[in-house]
């Protein structure tokens, strides 16, 4: 990339190499690639939202909302979440500051570890609904209701195995600076999906835990 | 077991055998067409092997990240996949010529045949080659080495390879959907088609569908990132304008489309209810959904066509395009309005009459900025010094028809209208007349401009011109007689009608179809002729047409590094600037320096391979295949963060011999004049140089 350089002005968090220019430059495409990704993976989002939206009277007789969510269960799950969110950020921090990689890698391992508590109480509140019939099979309602948490869910899932992954890079290569940008474009990732999760949280379990 | 190896693959499922089987016309015609796949596919496998051309094919092409090639083999792909759309076609044209005595192909095999023919057309043939010429001309047009991620190119040219395979293989093994390219629900769901066809059509558009967005994304990237010195937005090619559009489209555009396919592969697989009659499923979201995709698609299909439009009338009519700022505007203005009218393709499914209304008025607008590129074209050519060539020939059928086709489609905008024509022939010429004189005709006429550039030579006059009034003539007869049938009721889709007054019409528009087909022959015929006399028709100078923007200050074939230096420009059209100046074709600098292209990649082979046994696993329930293709695909995929290759490095002094002996052959004064450009006197160089 020895493209215009009238671009080179952003992530300032990174620290990316000591005079920052050439990794810089070079994080600029990827990181604005990855954005623009997260848009359309947004958009992909709101089609489930909308389908949601549309299907709330389409139980066909079967359990609604407020027959299946459990609000501790939710509770804790935002919980998780939004901790794992802050222990990732805390990575990039240890990062930026030129922690050790071992230190970062154990702040990203922190974080997988709350985005599993996350998962596992999702999966647990899964079972619990198919106990109570409550399976997609039954009805539209429950269809859009699967799919829509499912895919945030199936998203946390990806995103960890790619904290896996990451750390792996980093513990092969230490923090060299394309390892680097990975890690920041799979923070973008693992914050955007707390978005998607507060957007799931206000129009999929706020409503029923008000009925 | 053998339910376990094979899912729900059997015997009866190879269809190239039905014809032994069950020896009626419909099998003979369906299992001729697989046959000609299967023997195809032989003799393709056998000349590689005789020839040992799969040695290039492996080591040049499929593992190549070079954007001129992938665009190149994008264009391939598409027309391959274009011959069978046309081959369908001719025989769909048949079957409506017998149909008054109810036709020789049987309704089912007919709707497979729209099915195909519709979803081969726009995501395997028009799509691919857009997107290949996106991938021929953006980076160069733009200054760059490349696009902003090569190797993801290559992914998604993997991708899109993957849903063509799938459809050929539906052709042997299975069948495919029966339910049009629009695949609507519940028709296409389990209840009604418990088959393969929709499954087919799911993982088809599913997996191609991944390698589109992210072309979109590459391809936005690239023109946000990577434009050379001094090319500012405005300085931009129109061709560029209209692929950044394209671009943004795919990437809020496909969204959609992989929502309704995974949520359709959910009702299909899983038993989920989104789209079925029962249990509160509601086919209005898929309708929704698939024409939120849809209508931006259309204009998928036509921005980057009316760019190449833009580019060519410029240089055919000798003079700057008019009204640059105002087709910048017409193009971004077409690209969020194609966001605000998906519902005009289902008017008569019971929303309230206000709902129409707003959508039809919104579809109306588009016609503003579309009318203003026509107006633009138009003015282009006003006082130009026009060449004749074939280009211009497709761009007066363009012009003249699509007119027609804006028309018909501002009444289908017309709810009232709408009502009483749709899903009626008339639909049938309304879309064929745009996508055929609109996009079709862009890229035949395009193939002939650039190809030189490519390829080192001319494609034969002669030869080019006869497919381009061919394909006109053809077009007209096929698809105009269609407007009045549709009025006069005849349903699409409908293997068969009772009313005798329609036969004339048939006969017509068979006949038109027939013409087409030769088209396509002397299309064929035009690069084999062409490839003969390729000492003549050699243009190494790069510059046949006398070319205005930078892809055309590059030799043909174009070296895999595209620009000895960086380009940098202070205007528009550079490349015309400079040769009207006298300063084209010199060497300002001497520091060469070594070029570092993208690495290589074995990526793309991996998605052709797995991804294609993925789909087809998936179509036949093989879950262990499925589950062991995802696998590779995910291992390669994470396994790529784990290499890091070097590029290969272009040394400086091949750079520089290379670019010497352009510019010296350039300026031993063969400059050509317009007048002789057709003639084998045109080696590529247009500028008069003049000694300064
Ligand atoms: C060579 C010329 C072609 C012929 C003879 C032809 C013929 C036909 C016929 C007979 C149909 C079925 C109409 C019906 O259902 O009543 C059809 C449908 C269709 N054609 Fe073509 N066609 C040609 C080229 C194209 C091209 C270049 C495109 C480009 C996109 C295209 C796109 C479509 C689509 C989208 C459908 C609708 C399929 C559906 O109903 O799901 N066709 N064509
Ligand atoms: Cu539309």
């Amino acid at each position: 990339m020895t493209t215009s350089t009238s671009h080179l002005q952003s992530h300032p968090g990174l620290n990316l190499g000591a005079a920052h220019g050439q990794a810089h430059a070079d994080a600029e495409p990827v990181v604005f690639g990855f954005w623009i990704f997260l848009m359309s993976d947004l958009v992909t989002f709101a089609m489930f939202f909308a389908v949601y939206a549309t299907s709330l009277q389409a139980t066909a007789g079967g359990p609604g909302n407020a027959d299946i969510v459990d609000v501790t269960s939710i509770a804790l799950q935002t919980g998780a979440l939004l901790v794992s969110s802050l222990l990732f950020g805390i990575a990039t921090v240890a990062m930026k500051h030129g922690s050790a990689a071992r230190t970062v890698i154990f702040w990203l391992i922190a974080s997988l570890a709350f985005g599993l508590c996350f998962l596992g109480l999702e999966v647990r509140d899964f079972i619990d609904a198919a106990d109570k019939g409550a399976v997609p099979m039954r009805s539209g309602y429950l269809s859009a209701f699967w799919a829509l948490v499912g895919l945030h869910g199936l998203h946390v899932a990806v995103g960890s195995v790619m904290i896996l992954v990451v750390c792996t890079q980093i513990a092969f290569f230490g923090l060299a600076s394309d390892v680097k940008t990975r890690v920041l474009r799979l923070g973008l990732y693992w914050h955007f999906l707390d978005i998607i999760w507060i957007g799931i949280f206000s129009v999929v379990f706020l409503p029923g835990l008000l009925t | 077991m053998e339910h376990f190896i094979f899912g729900r693959l059997g015997w009866d499922d190879i269809a190239i055998f039905d014809v032994f089987r069950d020896p009626t016309v419909s099998n003979i015609v369906g299992s001729s067409a697989g046959w000609l796949a299967v023997i195809g596919g032989v003799v393709v496998a056998a000349l590689l092997l005789i020839k040992g051309w799969w040695r290039p094919l492996l080591f040049e092409w499929l593992n190549t990240t070079d954007h001129k090639k992938i665009g190149i083999m994008y264009i391939v792909v598409g027309l391959v996949m274009f011959a069978r759309g046309v081959a369908e076609g001719v025989v769909m044209r048949t079957q409506y010529v017998t149909a008054f005595e109810g036709g020789y192909l049987t309704a089912d095999h007919f709707s497979e045949l729209f099915s195909t023919h519709g979803t081969i057309m726009i995501f395997f043939a028009l799509m691919p080659f857009l997107i290949g010429f996106m991938n021929l001309l953006v980076p160069l047009m733009i200054g760059a080495r490349d696009v902003a991620f090569p190797r993801l190119n290559q992914i998604s040219l993997g991708f899109t390879i993957v849903g063509a395979m799938l459809l050929m293989v539906s052709l042997v093994i299975g069948k495919f959907a029966t339910g049009g390219w629009t695949g609507y629900p519940p028709y296409t769901g389990v209840a009604f088609q418990p088959g393969t066809g929709p499954d087919y059509w799911i993982w088809s558009l599913g997996l191609s569908g991944i390698g589109s967005l992210l072309t979109g994304l590459n391809f936005a990237v690239t023109i946000y990132k990577m434009r050379c010195p001094g090319m500012t937005y405005l300085r931009m090619p129109i061709f560029v304008w209209t692929a950044l559009c394209t671009s943004i489209l795919l990437i809020f555009a496909l969204p959609p489309l992989t929502a309704v396919v995974i949520m359709q592969a959910l009702d299909r697989y899983l038993d989920f209810h989104f789209f079925t009659n029962d249990l509160g499923g509601n086919m209005m979201n898929f309708a929704n959904l698939f024409w939120m995709f849809g209508h931006p698609e259309v204009y998928i299909l036509i921005l980057p066509a009316f760019g190449l439009y833009s580019e060519f009338t410029a240089i055919f009519a000798g003079k700057r395009i008019y009204g640059y700022t105002s087709l910048v505007i017409a193009t971004m203005a077409i690209a969020v309005l194609s966001f605000t009218v998906w519902l005009h393709h289902f008017f008569t499914m019971g929303q309230s009459p206000t709902i129409n209304v707003a959508f039809g008025i919104a579809t109306m607008l588009i016609a503003i900025p579309t009318g203003v590129k026509v107006y633009v074209w138009i003015a282009t050519l006003w006082g130009g010094r026009i060449r004749m060539r074939t280009p211009i020939i497709y761009l007066a059928g363009f012009i003249l028809f699509f007119a027609v086709g804006g028309y018909t489609g501002i009444l289908l905008a017309n709810p009232t209208i709408n009502f009483t024509v749709h899903n009626s022939q008339f639909v049938v010429a309304h879309f064929h007349n745009v996508l055929l004189p609109g996009t079709l005709f862009a890229v035949l006429a395009s193939i002939y401009v650039w190809f030189p550039k490519f390829f080192g030579f001319r494609l034969d006059e002669r030869w080019s011109a006869t497919t381009a009034w061919l394909f006109i003539i053809g077009f007209t007869f096929a698809f105009m007689p269609l407007y009045m049938v549709g009025l006069m009721g005849l349903p699409r889709r409908s293997p068969a009608f009772d009313d005798p007054s329609y036969i004339p019409y048939m006969i017509v528009t068979m006949g038109g179809a027939l013409c087409v087909f030769a088209a396509l022959c002397t299309l064929i015929g035009t690069f084999v002729v062409s490839a003969k006399r390729r000492e003549e028709l050699a243009v190494p100078g790069g510059d046949p047409w006398d070319g205005r923007t930078l892809e055309w200050a590059t030799p043909s074939p174009v070296p895999e590094w595209n620009f000895a230096f960086l380009p940098e420009v202070k205007c528009q059209d550079a490349f015309a600037v400079e040769k009207a100046q006298g300063s084209a074709y010199k060497i300002e600098r001497e520091d060469f320096e070594d070029i570092e292209l993208a690495p290589k990649s074995w990526i793309g082979l991996t998605i052709i391979v797995f991804g294609t046994l993925l789909g087809f696993a998936m179509v036949f329930w093989i879950w262990w295949l499925a589950v062991l293709s995802a696998l590779a695909l995910l291992a390669h995929a994470i396994g790529l963060g784990f290499v890091r290759d070097e590029g290969e490095i272009i040394p400086a002094d091949v750079v520089e011999r290379t670019e010497r002996d352009w510019i010296a052959a350039a300026r031993q004064g063969q400059g050509t004049d317009r007048t002789d450009e057709v003639s084998a006197r045109n080696r590529g160089f247009s500028a008069r140089i003049t000694e300064a």
